[in-house]
């Protein structure tokens, strides 16, 4: 500790020490620790109304995470949402593995600046708009059931947004560059040479990627996965704008329990949320065998 | 040869999917704007018009809202750039046994879904302060995880900082201020600079942490949500249109730079 000391007298200075404890323990403590503990303590007390409170009802309770379970719609909006965001996190990695590794390995000079830039502008335009532009695709007379219908294969307007196909869609677009980049930084520090070793020794391309790419991208796989999976589970816009009723999702639940002033059962979702979402952290970090530095890649 | 060729084949389809896949959508965004139709849809064009433009920018809302992201990002960028230098120095400069605990948590909030940040903000603020939700809380909020991105980002360039530099500037008689002023932040400026770039997009984007923490405010996606839920008309496209013309422009701008920069040397 003395020692500990010394160093940062060593390295910053007084005023130094005084930044640092400020920003990074404002930091810590104000804005990650405590609004965490202040949820947690809000979700395990029962809803009351303002006179109750502090009185004897207002005791700990699991109350609000069991209504969790014994509400058959809340539990099947919940276990939607774990396996649609599994399966949004699937396909953006299945459509961006490709365009990663054609951007780390294939393509060069001017033509890898344009294709930088052609998946950069798309994220400069607001998430809602995007996901507003899928809308307009699969809305009753949006272009898409327009064209079906021109090229006469429908002749009534197909609902799109009925299931969840709408909202996987629209999120698998509006969250695509969130795994493409963490799968381009991983792909591009491979070695050229190891991949022409392989195909002049008689590899097939489907090996190639499986025993050498693949192994080596890992840590891009796994960053883009939780980061896919974690923006699917938790967006809120896709199925507000893309959903219908028979689409709910677990974000809809919460945000409805706030808009009836239910703060206990909203804060005990939310932490639900954050839970699934860590548990999900630590399983790709333990399939993959990668550790939370190579986040900072 | 000839499976090389089926390969490039393959390879070229595959991009130009990929492409109309991340462009169509906008496209079809873009040419809704100007179409006379009141309800925002690409067929039947019913004429050319520039109306909608006129009733987005008639909209006293919509500029209350984008005032007050501009007001929010003021507030975040020099909050979550300095948080992230500060963390970087701790993490990067000493050796500690809780270093990989405290970099754990503190990359958390990026993990986590915004929506989660969103609303422990709120309730924290209104507990603890008895604060409701507001400017501040979005404020509080968004640096909870921009706060994360800048220290990702300083912290790259800082491992490649070579220390020798600030102890030969001790050795000399430098003082801690001198040697941060002239040294350390001269190195870590550009990391710093696409720092408080990437916090400012990163506010004027969001939206799932503001929802929650902002109470019954408006930022403009806050806006644009309720719009779009709400009554849906072809402003918003003329809003999107907007958003798309200063970003392809930028994007021009700064390849033009680039190869002026490049053909110089």
């Amino acid at each position: 500790m003395r020692k500990l000391w010394q160093d940062a007298m060593r390295s910053f200075g007084s005023i130094g020490i005084i930044f640092i404890l400020l920003s990074v323990g404002g930091w810590l403590i104000f804005m990650i620790i405590l609004p965490q503990l202040i949820m947690l303590d809000i979700s395990l007390r029962p809803l009351l109304p303002l006179r109750k409170l502090g009185g004897p009802e207002d005791v700990y309770t699991l109350k609000n995470y069991i209504l969790l379970f014994t509400t058959p719609l809340h539990r099947a909006v919940f276990l939607k949402t774990i396996w649609s965001a599994g399966i949004v996190t699937g396909v953006a990695l299945g459509i961006c593995y490709p365009i990663s590794f054609y951007l780390a390995k294939v393509a060069k000079g001017a033509r890898l600046g344009y294709i930088m830039m052609g998946l950069i502008i798309p994220y400069w335009i607001n998430e809602l708009l995007r996901i507003f532009a899928w809308q307009l695709i699969l809305a009753d007379a949006g272009v898409l059931n327009q064209f079906l219908m021109f090229l006469r294969i429908i002749t009534e307007p197909i609902n799109y947004r009925a299931g969840n196909g709408a909202v996987i869609m629209g999120m698998a677009y509006a969250y695509i560059l969130f795994m493409v980049f963490p799968l381009y930084n991983a792909m591009e520090s491979l070695d050229r040479n190891q991949i022409d070793a392989a195909r002049d020794l008689g590899s097939s391309w489907m090996r190639i990627h499986r025993r050498i790419v693949i192994p080596h991208a890992k840590p891009g796989i796994a960053v883009g996965c939780i980061m896919t999976f974690m923006l699917a589970a938790g967006s809120i816009a896709a199925p507000q704008l893309l959903g219908s009723p028979s689409s709910f999702w677990f974000t809809q639940v919460i945000y409805t329990n706030f808009e009836c002033a239910n703060w206990n059962q909203g804060a005990a979702y939310a932490i639900v949320l954050a839970v699934l979402c860590l548990v999900f952290v630590m399983i790709m970090l333990k399939i993959f065998k990668v550790g939370l530095k190579e986040l900072a890649k | 040869m000839k499976s090389n060729t089926v390969l490039q084949v393959v390879t070229g389809g595959y991009l130009i999917l990929f492409f109309v896949f991340l462009f169509l959508p906008l496209i079809f965004m873009g040419i809704v704007a100007f179409n006379t139709s009141s309800i925002p849809q690409v067929t039947p064009w019913q004429g050319f018009t520039f109306k909608w433009f006129g009733k987005l920018f008639a909209d006293s809302d919509m500029w209350r809202s984008l005032l007050n992201s501009f007001i929010v990002a003021f507030f975040v960028v020099p909050i979550s750039v300095s948080i992230g230098t500060g963390a970087t120095l701790l993490l990067t400069r000493l050796q500690f046994k809780a270093r990989s605990g405290l970099y754990a948590i503190l990359v958390s909030p990026i993990l986590a879904p915004g929506i989660i940040l969103g609303i422990s903000t709120f309730l924290f603020w209104d507990k603890a302060f008895h604060l409701s939700g507001g400017i501040w809380t979005a404020v509080m909020g968004q640096s909870t995880f921009i706060s994360g991105y800048c220290m990702l980002l300083i912290m790259a360039r800082a491992q490649r900082f070579d220390r020798t530099q600030e102890d030969a500037a001790f050795d000399l008689g430098a003082t801690h201020r001198q040697v941060f002023w002239k040294i350390t932040l001269p190195f870590l400026k550009p990391a710093l600079l696409s720092a408080a770039a990437l916090a400012f997009m990163q506010s004027f984007e969001n939206y799932n942490t503001t929802l929650f923490a902002i109470g019954f405010d408006q930022t403009l996606p806050i806006y644009i949500g309720t719009k779009l839920r709400q009554f849906i008309s072809p402003a918003m496209n003329a809003l999107a249109m907007i958003f798309i013309t200063l970003t392809v422009t930028g994007a021009v701008v700064y390849e033009v730079v680039r190869r002026r920069e490049a053909s110089k040397k």
